[in-house]
Protein backbone atom coordinates (compact mmCIF):
# COMPACT_ATOMS: atom_id res chain seq x y z
CA UNK A 1 0.00 0.00 0.00
CA UNK A 2 1.30 3.41 -0.95
CA UNK A 3 1.39 5.96 1.87
CA UNK A 4 -1.24 8.65 1.46
CA UNK A 5 -0.34 12.29 0.86
CA UNK A 6 -1.32 13.17 4.42
CA UNK A 7 0.85 10.45 5.80
CA UNK A 8 3.80 11.70 3.81
CA UNK A 9 3.19 15.29 4.88
CA UNK A 10 3.03 14.18 8.47
CA UNK A 11 6.29 12.31 7.98
CA UNK A 12 7.93 15.43 6.51
CA UNK A 13 6.61 17.59 9.32
CA UNK A 14 8.08 15.25 11.90
CA UNK A 15 11.38 15.19 10.07
CA UNK A 16 11.52 18.95 10.08
CA UNK A 17 10.88 19.32 13.80
CA UNK A 18 14.51 19.20 15.01
CA UNK A 19 15.35 22.07 12.64
CA UNK A 20 12.27 24.07 13.56
CA UNK A 21 12.77 23.53 17.31
CA UNK A 22 16.36 24.73 17.02
CA UNK A 23 15.23 27.86 15.15
CA UNK A 24 12.66 28.47 17.91
CA UNK A 25 15.50 28.30 20.44
CA UNK A 26 17.45 30.92 18.45
CA UNK A 27 14.43 33.22 18.85
CA UNK A 28 13.99 32.40 22.55
CA UNK A 29 17.60 33.43 23.16
CA UNK A 30 16.82 36.88 21.72
CA UNK A 31 13.67 37.80 23.64
CA UNK A 32 14.36 40.67 26.04
CA UNK A 33 13.43 39.14 29.38
CA UNK A 34 14.10 42.31 31.40
CA UNK A 35 15.91 40.32 34.05
CA UNK A 36 18.83 42.15 35.59
CA UNK A 37 22.12 41.37 33.82
CA UNK A 38 20.70 38.25 32.16
CA UNK A 39 21.15 39.70 28.68
CA UNK A 40 24.92 39.91 29.17
CA UNK A 41 25.25 36.19 29.87
CA UNK A 42 22.30 34.77 27.90
CA UNK A 43 23.23 31.18 27.08
CA UNK A 44 23.35 29.85 23.54
CA UNK A 45 20.23 27.70 23.51
CA UNK A 46 20.67 26.76 19.86
CA UNK A 47 24.08 25.22 20.62
CA UNK A 48 22.36 22.88 23.07
CA UNK A 49 19.91 21.89 20.33
CA UNK A 50 22.64 21.32 17.74
CA UNK A 51 24.55 19.13 20.21
CA UNK A 52 21.45 17.20 21.24
CA UNK A 53 20.24 16.38 17.74
CA UNK A 54 23.79 15.63 16.65
CA UNK A 55 24.05 13.02 19.40
CA UNK A 56 20.58 11.44 19.22
CA UNK A 57 19.07 11.97 15.78
CA UNK A 58 21.76 13.30 13.47
CA UNK A 59 19.83 11.95 10.47
CA UNK A 60 16.95 14.35 11.26
CA UNK A 61 19.19 17.40 11.41
CA UNK A 62 21.44 17.30 8.35
CA UNK A 63 24.68 19.25 8.41
CA UNK A 64 23.54 21.88 5.92
CA UNK A 65 20.63 22.62 8.30
CA UNK A 66 23.19 23.19 11.07
CA UNK A 67 25.04 25.57 8.75
CA UNK A 68 21.80 27.51 8.18
CA UNK A 69 21.06 27.63 11.93
CA UNK A 70 24.53 28.99 12.64
CA UNK A 71 24.19 31.56 9.88
CA UNK A 72 20.81 32.65 11.26
CA UNK A 73 22.24 32.92 14.77
CA UNK A 74 25.14 34.99 13.41
CA UNK A 75 22.85 37.37 11.54
CA UNK A 76 20.54 38.01 14.47
CA UNK A 77 23.00 38.09 17.35
CA UNK A 78 25.33 40.69 15.89
CA UNK A 79 28.62 38.80 16.16
CA UNK A 80 30.85 38.86 13.06
CA UNK A 81 29.13 36.78 10.36
CA UNK A 82 30.41 33.22 10.16
CA UNK A 83 31.51 32.75 13.78
CA UNK A 84 28.57 30.66 14.97
CA UNK A 85 28.23 29.07 11.52
CA UNK A 86 31.76 27.67 11.79
CA UNK A 87 31.50 26.70 15.46
CA UNK A 88 28.11 24.97 15.06
CA UNK A 89 29.27 22.97 12.04
CA UNK A 90 32.40 21.93 13.97
CA UNK A 91 30.40 20.92 17.06
CA UNK A 92 27.92 18.98 14.92
CA UNK A 93 30.70 17.22 13.05
CA UNK A 94 32.42 16.27 16.27
CA UNK A 95 29.36 14.77 17.93
CA UNK A 96 27.74 13.15 14.90
CA UNK A 97 30.95 11.51 13.68
CA UNK A 98 31.70 10.37 17.25
CA UNK A 99 28.10 9.29 17.52
CA UNK A 100 29.10 5.74 18.54
CA UNK A 101 30.77 7.09 21.68
CA UNK A 102 27.51 8.56 22.96
CA UNK A 103 25.12 5.80 21.89
CA UNK A 104 23.58 3.93 24.80
CA UNK A 105 25.38 6.07 27.38
CA UNK A 106 23.52 7.47 30.37
CA UNK A 107 22.18 11.02 30.38
CA UNK A 108 24.96 12.17 32.73
CA UNK A 109 27.66 11.01 30.36
CA UNK A 110 26.03 12.95 27.52
CA UNK A 111 25.74 15.98 29.79
CA UNK A 112 29.45 15.66 30.60
CA UNK A 113 30.06 15.42 26.86
CA UNK A 114 28.15 18.67 26.41
CA UNK A 115 30.23 20.28 29.19
CA UNK A 116 33.44 19.46 27.32
CA UNK A 117 32.18 20.26 23.81
CA UNK A 118 30.50 23.54 24.78
CA UNK A 119 33.64 24.61 26.70
CA UNK A 120 35.60 24.14 23.50
CA UNK A 121 32.90 25.93 21.48
CA UNK A 122 32.79 28.88 23.92
CA UNK A 123 36.57 29.17 23.79
CA UNK A 124 36.54 29.11 19.98
CA UNK A 125 33.82 31.78 19.75
CA UNK A 126 35.72 33.88 22.30
CA UNK A 127 38.94 33.49 20.30
CA UNK A 128 37.32 34.28 16.93
CA UNK A 129 35.34 37.31 18.17
CA UNK A 130 38.37 38.67 20.04
CA UNK A 131 40.58 38.23 16.96
CA UNK A 132 38.05 39.74 14.56
CA UNK A 133 37.36 42.74 16.81
CA UNK A 134 41.00 43.17 17.77
CA UNK A 135 40.09 43.39 21.46
CA UNK A 136 39.70 40.83 24.21
CA UNK A 137 36.10 39.93 25.09
CA UNK A 138 35.48 39.83 28.85
CA UNK A 139 36.30 36.19 29.73
CA UNK A 140 34.26 36.31 32.92
CA UNK A 141 31.01 36.98 31.03
CA UNK A 142 31.87 34.13 28.65
CA UNK A 143 32.45 31.81 31.63
CA UNK A 144 29.09 32.77 33.16
CA UNK A 145 27.37 32.27 29.83
CA UNK A 146 28.97 28.82 29.56
CA UNK A 147 27.89 27.81 33.08
CA UNK A 148 24.36 29.06 32.50
CA UNK A 149 24.19 27.03 29.28
CA UNK A 150 25.41 23.99 31.17
CA UNK A 151 22.64 24.51 33.74
CA UNK A 152 19.99 24.89 31.02
CA UNK A 153 21.12 21.75 29.18
CA UNK A 154 19.15 19.16 31.22
CA UNK A 155 15.93 21.15 30.88
CA UNK A 156 16.14 21.52 27.09
CA UNK A 157 17.47 18.00 26.57
CA UNK A 158 14.67 16.62 28.72
CA UNK A 159 12.02 18.45 26.66
CA UNK A 160 13.63 17.21 23.44
CA UNK A 161 13.79 13.62 24.71
CA UNK A 162 10.09 13.74 25.58
CA UNK A 163 9.37 15.14 22.13
CA UNK A 164 11.38 12.33 20.57
CA UNK A 165 9.37 9.73 22.46
CA UNK A 166 6.02 11.33 21.67
CA UNK A 167 6.46 12.43 18.05
CA UNK A 168 9.61 11.13 16.45
CA UNK A 169 9.45 7.48 17.37
CA UNK A 170 8.00 6.37 14.04
CA UNK A 171 10.35 8.48 11.93
CA UNK B 1 17.42 -10.43 -2.59
CA UNK B 2 18.52 -9.56 0.91
CA UNK B 3 22.04 -10.71 0.11
CA UNK B 4 22.32 -8.53 -2.98
CA UNK B 5 21.10 -5.46 -1.01
CA UNK B 6 23.79 -6.13 1.53
CA UNK B 7 26.42 -6.41 -1.23
CA UNK B 8 25.26 -3.14 -2.73
CA UNK B 9 25.31 -1.43 0.64
CA UNK B 10 28.79 -2.85 1.27
CA UNK B 11 29.95 -1.11 -1.89
CA UNK B 12 27.93 2.09 -1.46
CA UNK B 13 28.57 2.62 2.27
CA UNK B 14 32.21 3.74 1.95
CA UNK B 15 31.30 5.91 -1.06
CA UNK B 16 28.44 7.47 0.92
CA UNK B 17 30.67 8.04 3.91
CA UNK B 18 33.34 9.64 1.73
CA UNK B 19 30.71 11.83 0.08
CA UNK B 20 29.48 12.88 3.51
CA UNK B 21 32.96 13.76 4.64
CA UNK B 22 33.49 15.72 1.46
CA UNK B 23 30.21 17.59 1.98
CA UNK B 24 31.21 18.30 5.58
CA UNK B 25 34.57 19.73 4.54
CA UNK B 26 32.76 21.88 1.97
CA UNK B 27 30.52 23.27 4.73
CA UNK B 28 33.52 24.05 6.95
CA UNK B 29 35.13 25.86 4.03
CA UNK B 30 31.82 27.63 3.41
CA UNK B 31 31.73 28.86 7.03
CA UNK B 32 35.32 30.09 6.79
CA UNK B 33 34.33 31.74 3.50
CA UNK B 34 31.50 33.58 5.27
CA UNK B 35 34.00 34.81 7.90
CA UNK B 36 36.37 36.06 5.19
CA UNK B 37 33.62 37.69 3.10
CA UNK B 38 32.35 39.38 6.27
CA UNK B 39 35.78 40.98 6.67
CA UNK B 40 36.40 41.83 3.02
CA UNK B 41 32.94 42.98 1.95
CA UNK B 42 31.36 44.24 5.15
CA UNK B 43 28.79 46.40 3.32
CA UNK B 44 27.10 43.52 1.51
CA UNK B 45 27.27 41.26 4.57
CA UNK B 46 25.63 44.00 6.66
CA UNK B 47 22.88 44.30 4.04
CA UNK B 48 22.28 40.56 4.18
CA UNK B 49 22.20 40.72 7.98
CA UNK B 50 19.69 43.57 7.84
CA UNK B 51 17.48 41.57 5.46
CA UNK B 52 17.52 38.51 7.72
CA UNK B 53 16.78 40.71 10.75
CA UNK B 54 13.92 42.31 8.81
CA UNK B 55 12.41 38.92 8.10
CA UNK B 56 12.74 37.82 11.74
CA UNK B 57 11.45 41.04 13.29
CA UNK B 58 7.69 40.26 13.02
CA UNK B 59 8.26 37.02 14.94
CA UNK B 60 10.45 38.77 17.54
CA UNK B 61 7.79 41.47 17.81
CA UNK B 62 5.15 38.90 18.73
CA UNK B 63 7.45 36.93 21.06
CA UNK B 64 8.57 39.98 23.03
CA UNK B 65 5.05 41.26 23.67
CA UNK B 66 3.91 38.80 26.38
CA UNK B 67 7.25 39.25 28.18
CA UNK B 68 6.80 43.03 28.08
CA UNK B 69 3.21 42.72 29.32
CA UNK B 70 4.32 40.53 32.23
CA UNK B 71 7.08 42.93 33.05
CA UNK B 72 4.67 45.85 33.05
CA UNK B 73 2.20 44.00 35.26
CA UNK B 74 4.95 43.19 37.76
CA UNK B 75 6.02 46.84 37.67
CA UNK B 76 2.46 47.98 38.43
CA UNK B 77 2.22 45.71 41.47
CA UNK B 78 5.57 47.03 42.72
CA UNK B 79 4.37 50.63 42.19
CA UNK B 80 1.20 49.95 44.13
CA UNK B 81 3.21 48.99 47.19
CA UNK B 82 5.42 52.05 46.99
CA UNK B 83 2.76 54.60 46.03
CA UNK B 84 2.60 56.44 49.35
CA UNK B 85 6.34 56.77 49.76
CA UNK B 86 6.74 57.80 46.13
CA UNK B 87 4.08 60.46 46.50
CA UNK B 88 5.97 62.06 49.40
CA UNK B 89 9.18 61.96 47.43
CA UNK B 90 7.54 63.49 44.36
CA UNK B 91 6.13 66.39 46.43
CA UNK B 92 9.62 67.23 47.70
CA UNK B 93 11.01 66.92 44.21
CA UNK B 94 8.26 69.11 42.74
CA UNK B 95 9.07 71.89 45.19
CA UNK B 96 12.69 71.73 44.21
CA UNK B 97 11.86 71.63 40.48
CA UNK B 98 9.65 74.70 40.80
CA UNK B 99 12.68 76.63 41.99
CA UNK B 100 14.66 75.25 39.04
CA UNK B 101 11.85 76.24 36.68
CA UNK B 102 12.05 79.83 37.88
CA UNK B 103 15.82 79.78 37.37
CA UNK B 104 15.44 78.22 33.91
CA UNK B 105 12.88 80.82 32.82
CA UNK B 106 15.22 83.59 33.86
CA UNK B 107 18.13 81.97 32.01
CA UNK B 108 15.99 81.34 28.92
CA UNK B 109 15.03 84.99 28.71
CA UNK B 110 18.66 86.01 29.19
CA UNK B 111 19.76 83.46 26.60
CA UNK B 112 17.25 84.78 24.06
CA UNK B 113 18.48 88.33 24.54
CA UNK B 114 22.11 87.31 24.22
CA UNK B 115 21.40 85.24 21.09
CA UNK B 116 19.69 88.25 19.61
CA UNK B 117 22.75 90.32 20.36
CA UNK B 118 25.13 87.79 18.79
CA UNK B 119 22.97 86.97 15.78
CA UNK B 120 23.26 83.29 16.78
CA UNK B 121 22.15 80.54 14.38
CA UNK B 122 20.27 77.78 16.14
CA UNK B 123 21.10 74.10 15.42
CA UNK B 124 18.97 71.92 13.21
CA UNK B 125 15.61 70.88 14.55
CA UNK B 126 15.32 67.50 16.22
CA UNK B 127 12.91 64.82 15.14
CA UNK B 128 12.21 61.75 17.21
CA UNK B 129 11.44 58.27 16.03
CA UNK B 130 10.00 56.00 18.69
CA UNK B 131 10.85 52.33 18.38
CA UNK B 132 10.14 49.21 20.36
CA UNK B 133 12.93 46.89 21.49
CA UNK B 134 12.01 43.50 20.04
CA UNK B 135 15.23 41.63 20.76
CA UNK B 136 18.20 41.87 23.03
CA UNK B 137 20.80 39.98 21.08
CA UNK B 138 22.43 39.10 24.33
CA UNK B 139 25.31 36.91 25.23
CA UNK B 140 28.84 37.79 26.13
CA UNK B 141 29.94 38.53 22.57
CA UNK B 142 27.73 41.32 21.27
CA UNK B 143 25.75 44.04 22.98
CA UNK B 144 23.05 45.14 20.59
CA UNK B 145 19.29 45.48 20.38
CA UNK B 146 16.90 44.96 17.48
CA UNK B 147 14.28 47.69 17.05
CA UNK B 148 11.03 47.46 15.11
CA UNK B 149 11.58 50.68 13.14
CA UNK B 150 13.74 50.92 10.04
CA UNK B 151 14.31 52.76 6.82
CA UNK B 152 10.58 53.29 6.25
CA UNK B 153 10.24 55.12 9.59
CA UNK B 154 13.22 57.34 8.79
CA UNK B 155 15.91 55.55 10.80
CA UNK B 156 19.40 56.05 9.39
CA UNK B 157 22.73 54.50 10.21
CA UNK B 158 24.68 56.49 12.80
CA UNK B 159 21.74 58.10 14.58
CA UNK B 160 21.79 58.24 18.37
CA UNK B 161 19.22 56.43 20.48
CA UNK B 162 18.16 57.70 23.89
CA UNK B 163 15.67 57.19 26.67
CA UNK B 164 14.61 59.75 29.24
CA UNK B 165 17.74 58.84 31.21
CA UNK B 166 20.35 59.32 28.52
CA UNK B 167 22.19 57.83 25.57
CA UNK B 168 21.86 54.09 24.89
CA UNK B 169 23.81 53.68 21.68
CA UNK B 170 23.79 54.32 17.98
CA UNK B 171 22.11 52.72 14.99
CA UNK B 172 24.60 50.36 13.36
CA UNK B 173 22.42 48.72 10.74
CA UNK B 174 19.10 49.53 9.09
CA UNK B 175 16.63 47.28 7.33
CA UNK B 176 13.26 48.31 5.91
CA UNK B 177 11.26 47.66 9.07
CA UNK B 178 13.97 46.95 11.62
CA UNK B 179 17.25 48.34 12.79
CA UNK B 180 20.13 47.27 14.96
CA UNK B 181 21.23 49.40 17.86
CA UNK B 182 24.85 49.07 18.98
CA UNK B 183 24.88 49.70 22.73
CA UNK B 184 27.52 51.95 24.29
CA UNK B 185 28.76 48.90 26.19
CA UNK B 186 29.58 46.91 23.02
CA UNK B 187 33.22 46.24 22.24
CA UNK B 188 32.90 48.14 18.95
CA UNK B 189 31.30 51.26 20.38
CA UNK B 190 33.43 54.43 20.39
CA UNK B 191 31.76 57.71 21.35
CA UNK B 192 33.41 61.12 21.63
CA UNK B 193 32.58 62.49 25.08
CA UNK B 194 33.50 65.27 27.47
CA UNK B 195 33.58 65.33 31.25
CA UNK B 196 30.83 67.84 31.91
CA UNK B 197 32.45 69.83 34.71
CA UNK B 198 36.02 70.06 33.39
CA UNK B 199 35.29 69.86 29.63
CA UNK B 200 38.04 67.21 29.34
CA UNK B 201 37.68 65.39 26.05
CA UNK B 202 37.84 61.62 25.82
CA UNK B 203 36.47 58.67 23.91
CA UNK B 204 34.08 56.28 25.61
CA UNK B 205 34.91 52.74 24.55
CA UNK B 206 32.66 49.76 25.17
CA UNK B 207 34.23 46.70 26.79
CA UNK B 208 31.38 44.16 26.53
CA UNK B 209 31.00 44.52 30.28
CA UNK B 210 28.38 46.73 31.90
CA UNK B 211 30.87 49.58 32.28
CA UNK B 212 32.37 51.29 29.26
CA UNK B 213 35.80 52.88 29.73
CA UNK B 214 37.25 56.34 29.00
CA UNK B 215 40.21 56.19 26.62
CA UNK B 216 42.39 58.68 24.72
CA UNK B 217 42.44 61.06 27.66
CA UNK B 218 44.77 64.06 27.46
CA UNK B 219 47.82 63.71 29.70
CA UNK B 220 47.28 65.09 33.16
CA UNK B 221 43.51 64.94 32.92
CA UNK B 222 41.87 65.18 36.32
CA UNK B 223 38.83 62.98 36.59
CA UNK B 224 37.08 62.07 39.80
CA UNK B 225 34.54 59.45 40.73
CA UNK B 226 31.04 60.84 40.25
CA UNK B 227 31.88 63.17 37.33
CA UNK B 228 29.13 63.34 34.70
CA UNK B 229 30.01 62.17 31.20
CA UNK B 230 28.13 63.64 28.21
CA UNK B 231 28.51 63.43 24.42
CA UNK B 232 30.87 66.01 22.99
CA UNK B 233 29.42 66.17 19.50
CA UNK B 234 32.86 65.84 17.89
CA UNK B 235 32.88 64.03 14.59
CA UNK B 236 29.47 65.44 13.85
CA UNK B 237 27.56 62.19 14.11
CA UNK B 238 26.12 62.87 17.56
CA UNK B 239 24.56 65.95 19.07
CA UNK B 240 26.50 67.35 21.99
CA UNK B 241 25.40 67.28 25.61
CA UNK B 242 23.48 64.00 25.69
CA UNK B 243 23.95 62.52 29.16
CA UNK B 244 25.69 59.14 29.21
CA UNK B 245 26.62 58.31 32.79
CA UNK B 246 28.91 59.00 35.71
CA UNK B 247 32.49 57.94 36.35
CA UNK B 248 32.08 54.97 38.67
CA UNK B 249 35.68 53.90 39.17
CA UNK B 250 38.84 55.93 38.87
CA UNK B 251 41.93 53.90 39.66
CA UNK B 252 45.43 53.89 38.13
CA UNK B 253 44.38 55.93 35.14
CA UNK B 254 41.51 53.58 34.27
CA UNK B 255 38.13 55.25 34.35
CA UNK B 256 34.97 53.18 34.14
CA UNK B 257 31.61 54.79 33.50
CA UNK B 258 28.29 53.68 34.94
CA UNK B 259 25.68 54.43 32.23
CA UNK B 260 22.45 56.15 33.28
CA UNK B 261 20.36 53.85 31.15
CA UNK B 262 19.52 50.46 32.56
CA UNK B 263 19.59 48.09 29.60
CA UNK B 264 17.46 45.47 31.34
CA UNK B 265 14.43 47.73 31.54
CA UNK B 266 14.40 48.98 27.95
CA UNK B 267 11.10 48.55 26.16
CA UNK B 268 10.95 51.66 23.99
CA UNK B 269 13.71 53.94 22.78
CA UNK B 270 13.81 57.25 20.93
CA UNK B 271 16.01 57.65 17.92
CA UNK B 272 17.20 61.22 17.45
CA UNK B 273 17.22 62.70 14.00
CA UNK B 274 19.10 65.97 14.34
CA UNK B 275 19.57 66.25 10.62
CA UNK B 276 23.31 65.94 11.26
CA UNK B 277 25.13 64.44 8.32
CA UNK B 278 28.54 64.37 9.97
CA UNK B 279 30.88 61.58 9.02
CA UNK B 280 28.02 59.24 8.26
CA UNK B 281 26.16 60.12 5.11
CA UNK B 282 22.48 59.44 4.80
CA UNK B 283 20.12 59.52 1.86
CA UNK B 284 19.08 57.17 -0.88
CA UNK B 285 22.62 56.63 -2.16
CA UNK B 286 24.10 55.61 1.19
CA UNK B 287 24.07 51.92 0.35
CA UNK B 288 26.25 52.48 -2.65
CA UNK B 289 28.97 54.34 -0.84
CA UNK B 290 32.25 52.65 -0.12
CA UNK B 291 32.87 51.71 3.51
CA UNK B 292 34.62 54.40 5.48
CA UNK B 293 38.20 53.40 6.19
Amino acid sequence: MKPSVWHRMDFLRRQLTPFMLTIVLVFVGLVPFHISDLARVMPLFSLIAVFHWGVYRAELLPMYAVFLIGFFQDALSGVPMGVYTLVYVLVYGLVSFQHRFFSGKSFYVVWLGYAVVSAGASFLVWLLVSLLHGAVVDPLAVAFQYLLGLGCYPLIAHLFLRWQRAVLQQV
Amino acid sequence: MKGSTRTISRITAPVKSAAQRFAYMALILGAVGVLVIGRVDAVHMDQLRAQITDAATPILNVLSQPVDALNQAAGKVRELYAVHEENQQLRIERDRLLQWQAAARKLEAENRTLRGLLNFTAGAQTNFIAARVVADTGGAFAHSLILNAGDLAGVRKGQAAVTGDGLIGRVSGVGRRSSRLLLITDLNSRIPVVIESTRTRAVLAGTNSGWPRLIHLPTGAIIAKGDRVVTSGHGGAFPSGLPIGVVSAATDGIFDVQPYVNRDRLEYVRILDYGLQGIIRSGPDRNRRKPAN
